[in-house]
């Protein structure tokens, strides 16, 4: 069910790199994992995403991106919204998450250690300003649907966390 | 089979679609900045779910049914949502327990809904339940804090499971599209798991010192249509765009 395993044509994942998530420009929608398959027909992209999270208002955006930039490279993109199989965090590369880390996003911990980084219960979230684990959940939910929001007790900067959804 | 399967469809969207607008009605109104953000972003979950729905459920009815006109167009009656969830935003341990009732329920429905015969209605359960566990307990971590909390917040908590103890049972009193959808492999009989839903009330409530009614009165009739008066003012609201401006667009 957590299939990574995606089908995009060579000719299209360099032009995808281009296009940005609008609430994060760092990472791009291939190193999100949101791109499931890209097809080319002639001059017709045929391109499916997958949310992150279900209200995300991203995705609107991202689908009207690709068709944007494809066009100037003279495709003509079609995308399409696919549920199955769910999103999961797992599927950031490991570029992304790194790009994560360098603009101030901690990168999402596996579901056990998410739970206790939420819930207050273990300090184990690492502050992107400062690296200390000195850190504590304010809410559980931030400025976007993917995030919750920590702030660092020893340098006390506010940062964001991204959570872990699998 | 058809027609039920729309129905069935709306009445597990449209009891999203009330909560989302109660909880979106909260922004810039929180108590606190963190958790007007939190409401308004479990609102924001709730209604991207509903748009899958009703993008399925107008692909079933066809014509002219799109996803606006099915949240937006039809009369009071026309909604299938339980009675809980259209109840009011007055104090905050009234909207986190409604939430919690809700989410407890919401959490058990899906996990067996993704076992649905129905590929698309399995495929947005599987992709709602993980969004719906920040939900749950969200609502039941604040329903421990304030019933173990102080006096004042103890008896605000106990009062609002008091008072809305009566709709929790409308869950799984089922209606006619849900018998058939069930039936046929598509749909959950609710039924399967009222003894775990009251459990993991009980337990959470045990947590938060509060006490389990016995009260043997429950009130339904929102899966009928019949609806307590606060759905209009809330419908009113939430319509008076497309009624004023057919067929806008952002």
């Amino acid at each position: 069910m957590t299939s990574a395993e995606v089908n995009i044509d060579e000719r299209l994942a360099p032009l995808l790199r281009e296009v940005s998530d609008p609430e994060i420009p760092v990472l791009s929608i291939m190193d999100m994992g949101v791109v499931r398959e890209a097809r080319l027909e002639g001059k017709t992209a045929y391109i499916k995403l997958t949310p992150t999270y279900s209200g995300c208002p991203a995705m609107d955006v991202m689908g009207v991106d690709i068709q944007r930039l494809l066009k100037k490279y003279g495709y003509d993109a079609k995308v399409e919204l696919v549920l199955s199989p769910a999103w999961t965090t797992d599927w950031i590369t490991p570029s992304g998450r790194a790009s994560l880390e360098a603009y101030g996003i901690a990168v999402p911990l596996e579901p056990e250690a998410d739970k206790a980084a939420l819930t207050g219960s273990e300090r184990i979230v690492k502050c992107t300003h400062c690296g200390s684990q000195n850190t504590r959940v304010v809410s559980a939910f931030g400025s976007t649907a993917c995030k919750a929001l920590f702030q660092c007790d020893d340098c006390l900067e506010p940062f964001d966390y991204f959570k872990c959804l699998k | 089979m058809k027609d039920q399967l729309y129905q069935y469809i709306l009445g597990i969207a449209d009891n999203s679609l009330i909560l989302g607008q109660r909880l979106g009605q909260l922004c810039g109104h929180g108590p606190s900045l963190e958790v007007d953000i939190a409401c308004t972003n479990i609102s924001l979950d709730l209604f991207g779910q509903v748009r899958s729905y009703y993008q399925y459920a107008a692909k079933l009815a066809g014509g002219d049914a799109s996803e606006d006109s099915i949240a937006f167009l039809r009369k009071e009656r026309e909604y299938r949502n339980v009675l809980l969830v259209e109840q009011p935003n007055t104090d905050f341990a009234y909207i986190i327990t409604r939430g919690f009732l809700f989410d407890v329920y919401h959490e058990l429905f899906l996990e067996r809904l993704m076992h649905s015969k129905d590929e698309t209605l399995a495929a947005i359960a599987a992709k709602s339940i993980k969004e719906v566990r920040y939900h749950r307990s969200f609502s039941s971590e604040w329903m421990k804090r304030m019933g173990a909390g102080t006096e004042e917040s103890h008896r605000r908590v106990q009062d609002a499971v008091d008072s809305l103890w009566r709709y929790t049972k409308e869950f799984f009193q089922p209606t006619e599209a849900e018998k058939a959808m069930a039936e046929a492999g598509i749909g959950v009989d609710t039924s399967s798991f009222k003894a775990t839903y009251d459990q993991h009330i009980a337990e959470v409530l045990q947590e938060a010192t509060i006490v389990v009614p016995t009260s043997p009165y429950f009130q339904r009739g929102g899966k009928e249509g019949v609806h307590t008066e606060h759905l209009g003012y809330l419908l009113s609201d939430m319509q008076y765009m497309q009624r004023t401006y057919p067929n806008m667009n952002w």
